[in-house]
């Protein structure tokens, strides 16, 4: 595949979104991600070539940051946290079973190149434990079970929702949106999950505010 | 008694709290005018004098750090929000960023307004979708309302504000590799001094903040920084949204005046789980070192919590209960240091990979007496040897986590194993970890 002339365009709108364009590369390499499916070698000199730089500072910088993908990633990637509290409320018994349920392994993609299964560092979703990620959207109070029946909905092209937030798009969508275009859904899904609204609750049940101000 | 005051929070559950109208509706973007008709140098001062510190983990003034611009500096000044919320634990960023993004951006406008910077960034990690969508959302709102851009509200200031994704890695939350970041380069830390508020992004005067610290400023313009300084205990001034998460009964974000204790939070949130009581807990994310059931009174305050031998932090209250290895808990942290290490400097980057194999040899029970002697000094060639933060925060749970619980580490040993059943820790009953065993 190659490069389109919109793409082109897209990327040197990105650039030009800052005052030195080479602040751009993080969202540009995102750009690539969603329209190529992965960072791919043509993108990086794509964008080497935008920005005035060589491909290998763009490969270096592609390499160090976990979200850029060197393989095809799936329609969906599902992340399952497995850092130290999700692991121990559960995590490490969900991504067990998902490998199991999907076949693969840590960072692979099952064979119908619908779900990318790999498990990830804190999401900063930690009150909401054991915590799953799909296209970095939140799925809340995961069990084993909640998590099979999130991927087979997937892969078998049902409607999913994040739990505190919109439908699910795609990967490469959801790529395109990190990249700084965004889509329509902005306004689906809640403003706050129960656990962020637990102290407010409280704070509203006992009457407890912050202090008046002295006029 | 402690109680809540809700003040970041306090919108959080009003219909459509992410849009404009309902942040507009509730005194929202108020603080544009107030600070307008104040000289810049005025917000910086009354920033100070609310005794506002860093929300990000620091605790340094914010106040002081918008002091250090050199505006007699002839290149531009940046605002730069720190919204790379990934320290394990820390949860509160995100949720206010979803709920109500127009906090984060009026406290922007405010907080550049005072350093007399007319570009601002947010950067945000990358793996939050719909939280960016907010943002996105938010700052087009802005602008179109005239919040943002030219001449904002016919006070002859201008500024723009990029909203910026970042793309997986912990290590951007600290804030010269988040500047590398934002440069469009790998995320590794830059040798201080300069300093970023001399020489930051492009070279140029920065302020990095926390999204916590960029949001309080709106209610400290607003209600005045008496009111501010009003909260909290002597040196920690104001409120903070305190995070617990784990074994208790109703996790969930918590806001309230800094000096609040843990057991008065665990008391709000119903207690500890049925049947099941405190073990060790992190005050501030796993970079601060672990604390126990002795540390229940203790005032969350910078100066209470550091005199207790482990640090605020980002009020990220992780809280474990008896069923929890806390070997198996500090591997996997350590794990995830390794993970996250930029690889800059050798004591961080070789010394995480040390650390990881002597704690696995211990985990499985195939280690020695010596070897937590060895994990010691290992800390120790750690701890102030590396190039930032990240090194000596990986020492943080391994040394405590000695200090408190040797007897659990040498049961590993005598055991030949873990003696627990990981079964028993999850927040799910151990039914469901039997039927995942079944088909395993």
């Amino acid at each position: 595949m190659s490069l389109d002339d919109n793409t082109w365009g897209e990327l040197r709108e990105i650039a030009a979104r800052y005052p030195e364009a080479r602040s751009g590369l993080l969202p540009m390499l995102h750009l690539v991600q969603s329209v190529e499916g992965r960072v791919t070698p043509e993108g990086i000199e794509a964008c080497a070539e935008i920005l005035g730089i060589s491909a290998a500072e763009v490969n270096g910088v592609a390499t160090f940051y976990t979200m850029y993908k060197r393989k095809p990633v799936g329609d969906y990637h599902v992340g399952v946290c497995t850092n130290t509290l999700c692991a121990v409320m559960g995590g490490d018994l969900i991504f067990e079973r998902l490998k199991d349920h999907l076949d693969v392994g840590n960072d692979e993609t099952t064979e119908d190149g619908k779900i990318t299964l790999e498990h990830i560092e804190c999401n900063a979703a930690c009150d909401y434990a054991p915590v799953m990620m799909v296209n970095w959207e939140f799925m809340d109070n995961q069990t084993p079970e909640s998590a099979v029946q999130v991927v087979d909905d997937l892969r078998e092209g049902r409607e999913v929702h994040s739990t505190r937030g919109p439908r699910l798009c795609t990967w490469r969508e959801a790529e395109r949106v990190l990249a700084g275009f965004p889509d329509d859904r902005a306004d689906e899904g809640p403003a706050a999950g129960p656990a962020s609204l637990a102290g407010l609750k409280i704070a509203r049940e006992k009457g407890w505010t912050a202090p008046e101000v002295d006029k | 008694m402690t109680t809540l005051t809700p003040v970041l929070t306090d919108n959080w559950d009003t219909e459509r709290a992410w849009t404009l109208a309902a942040y507009e509706e509730r005194g929202g973007y108020a603080a544009l005018d107030k600070a307008f008709a104040m000289a810049p140098d005025d917000v910086i001062a009354a920033v100070k004098e609310s005794g506002l510190r860093g929300r990000g983990g620091a605790g340094f003034p914010t106040g002081m750090k918008w002091g250090f611009i050199p505006q007699d500096n002839p290149r531009p000044k940046y605002l730069v929000v720190n919204a790379d919320e990934s320290e394990p634990g820390t949860c509160k960023d995100i949720p206010l960023m979803m709920a109500s993004p127009h906090t984060l951006v009026e406290g922007v406008i405010v907080s550049s307004y005072a350093i007399r910077a007319n570009t601002a960034f947010i950067y945000v990690r990358g793996e939050v979708l719909h939280v960016i969508r907010r943002l996105q959302r938010a700052v087009q709102e802005a602008y179109l309302a005239g919040h943002l851009g030219k001449n904002i509200h016919g006070s002859g200031y201008d500024l723009d504000l990029v909203v910026h994704a970042g793309a997986g890695a912990y290590i951007c939350g600290e804030e010269t590799a988040l500047l590398e970041g934002l440069e469009g380069r790998r995320g590794q830390p830059r040798l201080r001094p300069p300093f970023p508020a001399v020489a930051g992004l492009y070279a140029s005067p920065t302020v990095i903040n926390n999204v916590e610290s960029i949001a309080s400023v709106p209610s400290i313009i607003v209600n005045g920084p008496e009111w501010f300084a009003g909260m909290g205990t002597e040196k920690s001034n104001g409120f903070g949204i305190f995070s617990l998460s784990g074994h208790v009964r109703t996790p969930g974000q918590y806001e309230a005046p800094l000096g609040i204790t843990l057991r008065e939070l665990i008391d709000m949130a119903g207690g500890m789980r049925e049947g099941h009581e405190l073990k060790f807990w992190t005050p501030g994310g796993s970079s601060t070192p672990l604390l126990t059931p002795e540390h229940l009174d203790v005032p969350l305050d910078f100066e209470s919590v550091g005199a207790a031998g482990s640090m605020l932090g980002t009020r990220a209250l992780q809280l474990f209960d008896e069923t929890t290895c806390v070997v198996r808990a500090v591997l996997r942290w350590t794990e995830f240091y390794k993970h996250e290490s930029c690889g800059k400097c050798t004591p961080c980057r070789e010394g995480t990979w040390w650390l990881t194999q002597t704690m696995a040899r211990l985990e499985k029970g195939e280690g020695t007496e010596a070897d937590l002697d060895v994990l010691l000094d290992q800390c120790d060639n750690i701890l102030g040897r590396a190039f930032c933060a990240l090194g000596d925060g990986a020492t943080s749970p391994i040394t405590s986590s000695i200090q408190y619980f040797r007897d659990e580490y040498l049961a590993h040993l005598t055991h030949g194993g873990c003696p627990f059943d990981p079964a028993a820790s999850t927040a799910f009953p151990s039914s469901m970890t039997t039927a995942a065993g079944a088909t395993a």
